[in-house]
This record gives C-alpha cells, sequence and structure tokens, in this order.
C-alpha cells in the first residue's frame, strides 16, 4: 500500500476498501460498525443530547495531542456540558492528496483511544480526499449522541446572581501550545495542549452536585468568550479576581511577551462552570479528586449588576471591564 | 506588598493641589488601564494619555506609502500586527491584502530579514515604527542584510525619538510619566535636562502595578512640595548613561529627519532615517515613493487626544461609528492608544 494518501484513496474502489481496512476499521472496531450504509443503534431511554463540530487545526499534530484527539474531546466535552454521557459518534474525514498515511494512522489511533477513555462509541465514518491544495492536510468533523443524566438540567440561562463561576484548570494552554507549534514568533516554551476529553470529571461532579447551572467548554475564544456569553444570555454580570485565575506559569511567560490575554487563549480540556454559592465547597471537593480537573479554582462570582459585562478586579483592587473579545484572535486552533 | 499599598493610600488620599500626569508610552497607557489605576486616584489627579504608542503618531500619508508600495510594486509588506488596521487616505493594509497585496505579520525586524533572505524572489520592505526601543533592532536588521548580502530587503521608515516630543507637550501636563524601557536606551539626560532647565518634571516607571503606582505617588508627593524634579522609579533597569552601544549604533546607521506626527504635525527633528550609505535599504529611496500627504476622516479626534486637549469620549466618533471592530482612526486601532484603552477597559467613573 502507498505511504501517501491519493485521490484513487477517494474514489469509492478497491483502494478505498483498502484505506477504510488498513486505518480505520483497525482502530474503530466495534459491534456497531458495519459495512452496511448507516449504523444500527438501540435508543437510550431518557433524553437525548447531540452535536456537531468541524475540525481543522493546523498543525494537525502539537504537543500534547493531534487533531484526531481532538475531534473526539471536541464533541465529547459538547456532549459533557450538556450532563449527556457521550454514547456514540461518528466522523467524516476530508484529507488532502499527499497526506502521509502513517499520520493519518496516528490520527485514527489517538481517536480509538481518546473514544475508549470517554466511554464513546464510533458508529460510523467516512472519507473523501481533496486534490492537492484544495484542503489543508485533514479536516474531521465529528458528530455525537449523548444522553442525559437524570435530574440534571444546564444551560448558559441559569447563571444566577450568587453563583460561583469555576474553572477546571489553568488556562490559555491549547491556544498557547498551537501559537508555539507554528512556531511564528521563534519563541522556545514547553507548554502541551490540555487537550482531554472531561466526561468522567464532570459525571464524578453531576453525580455528587447535579445542581450545577451552567457547564460550558472554554474551546475558541477562551474563559472569557465564554463568559461574555454567558453575561449575556443570563443577563447578569460576572465579577473576576485576577489573581485567582490559574494560568500555568510557562503560559504566563508567552502571553506576556506576545501581549496576549490568557483568558481569550483556547482550552480544549478546561471547562467554565456555574454553581449554585451552597454547592460550591462540594463542586470544589469532587473535581479535585478526579484527573484533569484537579486545579479547579473559583475565579470570581454572578452579580446582578454590570449586566452583559465582566468585570475584573485587579492586583491594586481596582476594577476595570474584561475587554469583550472581538476581531481576530487566533485562526485555526481547533 | 506593603510599598504598594502605601503608594495606593497616598494616591487615594492625594489633597494637593491638581495635578495633570501625561504618560507618554503606550505601554504604560495600556497597563494603566488594565490595572484600573485611574479607578483609584484621587479626583485632584488626572491622568492624559501622550502620544507614545507608534502606531497611533504614524500619519495617513505612512500607511498610503506602504500601500502603494505593496499594490503599484508589488513589494511584500511586512509589518507589526497593529499596523494592518490603521485606516489610509482610501485604504488600509488590511483591504489591500484582501485584494491580493501581500502583507505578513512579524514579530520582529530581524525576522523580517530572516523572511526576506528565504523569499529572494520578493521585494521585501519592512515597516520600520517605533521609538528608541525599536529602532535598534531596525538597524540590526538592515546590518544583517548587508552581512548576509540581502538585496531585495528594505525599511519604510517612520522611526521617532522622544526628546523633541516631550518639548512640544510640555504645555499639555505638569508632569510626564516616563517610559523605562525608552530611557533605559536613551539614559536620563534627557529628562534631567528638562527638569533643570525648561521647568518639565517628570518620574521614569516600569510597567507592573507595583512600579507604576509606586512611581504615581514619588510624582504627586514631589509636585505638591512645589519646583521641578526629575526622580527615576525604575533604578533597578534605567541607568544615567542608558545602553550606549545600542545609541552608537543607532547613530552610525541613521541619522535625523523632521517627521510628521498624526495629529500633531510635524515635529522638527524627531524622526530618524537612514544615512546616505545605507541608502538601498531605505524605501523611500529604492522605489522612488511620491511624496504623500495623507487624508484623515474629517471627524476624528485623535489629535487632540494625543495631545491631551481632550479625552476620548469627547470626540464625536468614539464607540458610535469608531470601534476597535471599525477604527476612524489610529488611537482606536492600537491596543496601545488611548481610545481603545477607553473603549475597552471602560471608564472607571461608569462602572459599578
Amino acid at each position: 500500500m502507498n505511504d501517501t494518501v491519493t485521490l484513487a484513496h477517494g474514489a469509492g474502489g478497491k483502494q478505498t476498501a483498502e484505506l477504510i481496512d488498513r486505518v480505520f476499521r483497525k482502530h474503530f472496531q466495534n459491534r456497531y460498525f458495519t459495512s452496511d450504509d448507516a449504523s444500527v443503534l438501540p435508543a437510550p431511554a431518557g433524553k437525548m443530547a447531540m452535536t456537531t463540530d468541524g475540525f481543522i487545526v493546523s498543525p494537525a499534530f502539537f504537543p500534547g495531542g493531534n487533531i484526531g484527539k481532538l475531534s473526539v474531546c471536541g464533541t465529547v466535552n459538547d456532549l459533557t456540558c450538556m450532563g449527556a454521557k457521550p454514547l456514540y459518534m461518528t466522523c467524516a474525514f476530508v484529507i488532502e492528496e499527499g497526506f502521509s498515511m502513517e499520520e493519518l494512522e496516528q490520527i485514527a489511533a489517538s481517536m480509538e483511544q481518546t473514544a475508549a477513555e470517554a466511554g464513546v462509541v464510533l458508529v460510523a465514518g467516512d472519507t473523501k480526499v481533496a486534490g492537492k491544495g484544495q484542503a489543508d492536510g485533514c479536516f474531521i468533523t465529528t458528530t455525537g449522541i449523548g444522553e442525559i443524566l437524570d435530574g440534571v438540567s444546564t444551560s448558559g440561562r441559569f447563571a444566577a446572581p450568587g453563583d460561583a463561576v469555576i474553572v477546571t484548570g489553568d488556562i490559555g494552554r491549547h491556544g498557547t501550545a498551537i501559537l508555539l507549534a507554528r512556531d511564528d514568533y521563534g519563541i522556545e516554551a514547553d507548554v502541551k495542549t490540555d487537550c482531554a476529553p472531561l466526561w468522567n470529571p464532570i459525571h464524578a461532579l453531576l453525580r455528587e452536585v447535579p445542581g450545577v447551572h451552567v457547564i460550558r467548554d472554554a474551546t475558541r475564544g477562551g474563559v472569557g468568550t465564554v463568559l461574555y456569553e454567558i453575561a449575556h444570555e443570563a443577563g447578569v454580570g460576572i465579577s473576576l479576581e485576577r489573581e485567582k485565575i490559574p494560568v500555568a506559569e510557562e503560559v504566563k511567560g508567552v502571553t506576556g511577551m506576545l501581549g496576549l490575554e490568557p483568558l481569550y487563549l483556547a482550552c480544549e480540556g478546561t471547562m467554565v462552570l456555574f454553581v449554585p454559592e451552597s454547592l460550591t465547597d462540594s463542586a470544589l471537593r469532587v473535581l479535585r479528586e478526579q484527573s484533569y480537573t484537579a486545579g479547579a479554582a473559583v475565579i470570581g462570582r454572578v452579580t446582578a449588576e454590570n449586566s452583559g459585562r465582566v468585570i475584573m478586579e485587579t492586583e491594586i483592587g481596582a476594577r476595570t471591564y474584561l475587554p469583550e473579545p472581538g476581531n481576530e484572535l487566533l485562526p485555526r486552533i481547533c | 506588598m506593603k510599598q504598594m499599598e502605601r503608594a495606593i493610600s497616598i494616591l487615594r488620599e492625594y489633597s494637593g493641589p491638581e495635578v495633570r500626569i501625561m504618560e507618554v508610552c503606550g505601554t504604560h497607557t495600556h497597563e494603566i488601564f488594565r490595572q484600573g489605576i485611574r479607578g483609584i486616584l484621587s479626583p485632584a489627579i488626572h491622568m492624559i494619555s501622550g502620544p507614545g504608542c507608534p502606531v497611533c503618531v504614524t500619519g495617513t500619508g505612512y500607511i498610503d506609502e506602504a500601500v502603494w508600495l505593496a499594490e503599484k510594486k508589488g513589494c511584500t509588506i511586512l509589518t507589526f500586527g497593529d499596523l494592518v488596521r490603521v485606516p489610509g487616505s482610501e485604504e488600509s493594509l488590511q483591504t489591500a491584502r484582501a485584494k491580493g497585496a501581500k502583507v505578513r505579520t512579524v514579530y520582529s525586524p530581524q525576522d523580517g530579514e530572516a523572511y526576506a533572505a528565504e523569499h529572494p524572489d520578493e521585494e521585501c520592505v519592512f515597516l520600520s515604527v517605533g521609538f528608541e526601543t525599536t529602532t535598534p533592532s531596525s538597524c540590526i536588521a538592515v546590518k544583517n542584510a548587508v552581512r548576509d548580502g540581502i538585496g531585495n530587503f528594505s525599511l519604510l521608515t517612520a522611526n521617532k525619538t522622544m526628546p523633541m516630543a516631550y518639548e512640544a507637550m510640555k504645555d499639555s501636563t505638569d508632569l510626564f510619566l516616563y517610559p523605562g524601557h525608552v530611557h533605559a536606551i536613551t539614559g536620563l539626560s534627557v529628562p534631567r535636562m528638562l527638569a533643570d532647565t525648561h521647568q518639565v518634571s517628570g518620574v521614569c516607571a516600569g510597567f507592573t502595578a507595583r512600579e507604576l503606582v509606586t512611581a504615581l505617588a514619588v510624582a504627586v508627593t514631589n509636585f505638591e512640595k512645589g519646583g521641578y524634579f526629575f526622580v527615576n522609579c525604575y533604578p533597578r533597569v534605567v541607568r544615567e548613561e542608558g545602553q550606549p552601544e545600542a545609541v552608537r549604533l543607532v547613530d552610525s546607521m541613521m541619522e535625523p529627519c523632521d517627521d510628521l506626527w498624526r495629529g500633531i504635525g510635524r515635529i522638527e527633528g524627531s524622526g530618524m532615517k537612514l544615512r546616505q550609505e545605507y541608502a538601498s535599504y531605505d524605501a523611500r529611496i529604492r522605489y522612488e515613493i511620491p511624496f504623500m500627504q495623507g487624508r484623515t476622516n474629517s471627524g476624528c479626534r485623535c489629535g487632540q487626544v494625543l495631545q491631551g486637549r481632550i479625552e476620548p469620549g469627547q470626540c464625536p466618533l468614539f464607540g458610535k461609528v469608531c470601534t476597535p471592530e471599525h477604527p476612524s482612526g489610529a488611537c482606536m486601532v492600537s491596543s496601545e492608544g488611548a481610545c481603545s484603552a477607553y473603549y475597552l477597559y471602560g471608564d472607571h467613573q461608569t462602572l459599578l
């Protein structure tokens, strides 16, 4: 078999079958993955959540992950935000002619591993090959279905004055890692993406603390963008304390040099939670016992005043607006 | 920590005569807003955002020159990101790029030179704006190009120096907050001379919250005592003599020229251009750029903002037609511009 993907692999004939066997069937084997035109699945008992997401990250491989892991985490985490246990996923690949077969297999292997960790099954897939220059490397779209836990109901609209704003870990690592991986700035620093499937820790949290108001994945636009979205959706203000926001030293160093605000850099394994004040301590206790969320911290509160605004309390005790996100931040980070 | 708390309480409780303090550096402007420092000042202390953001003081004609190079000469424009969105008379580099002009963002002049070396078939022009802190890197880039025999790299200079600008601005303020990184290079002779013989007081400050509040507290305490003074509040980094090597490098490659400051006008001897022996690295000479006057949006009052004559909110365009997404003037484009800082961080008086 060739060591790069060619247009023939997308033509639907023998070579397409070879590609599917070698790469996808090998890694996505499970009882629902068939040669038929669609998978036949048992329906969950409760309410379902469904989501879809496209991934075009450049470069496709970066410290701590690759586009395959990212594409599973993205959909798993979107379902997780609704309190939904991820059940089934599909994936559609658009691959540029000439893409390395070995890298494609690494991507598929990462997807297999990440899906297994999150307990989700890849039930169907599609492969298209685009001519050289008509796509860049490998693009993946994933779609997922999950079953919402009994008694859990989350939405940005539920944010209420008094709620604690929690981040599940230090922020801005994915955006920084991608920035460094592109090597546009000639800066050397050891920053790995935070990319991780968060169903397990959030499931543990929701079992003990089902009354969480909001769970939101802080991907494109980062935590700051998510907070502004929620402030608008719920018609509340959000007050943050600069000194409580966890940022890794390496990320601080890089963002300081480039004049970037970590609150606006993407996270792929860090979420923002809004939790009623009375539940804050137990939420933090559960999160800190789990992997991926051991660094959970309260960074601020919801207020009735300053509706639609995020206010920052600075290290000298003064208050300013957190600048509202705008313009192009970093393209192609997910 | 104690020192910072004491400085904060001095600034909160100051009850001396009204004092205007002009920060002349865009990085100071941005940090003062980001830290919310205006919000803790006594009502008798007025901060004025001066002309120290290189993007903000760069004239429209300069953008027109860059667009002309890209569109008429097919040059690859290498630039710091902020400049891309600054409106020219007709177009910005952003709109030119959308129509096919080659505009690339780089992080330093040396990166620009490296890009030129890797792309020998492109005519590369670096947009060399900035003050004493960045001018040495532009000189190093040209030096490297000479060393490496790179013939497709040149500078479009709009480098500026502060001394003449201090002189031109001195009636707009009672004292200057001098930028530490500029004086780390140029030394302290100019601010000392201004205090001793021109009745212009000032303090030199670093960039952290602690360094800024400390310097401001020193400034108002001395102002209340009366007389003219200069205090170096950033001695860790700023030495009397500065960095003579950097100054010598710039002097050996560049010479002063008159320069146009957006909204302020021509200031004699306030610009820097490459000396005759480096003429082939000077884009204006190399490409015979015609003189471009540049026109600004008639309603834009950036000029008065830069001179501290009005607050950004007093400009009729502010926050209405002029926003960071659709800037009419340069002060709204750059993250160091006064208008952008007001817009993004809010006016502390309106914050609940």
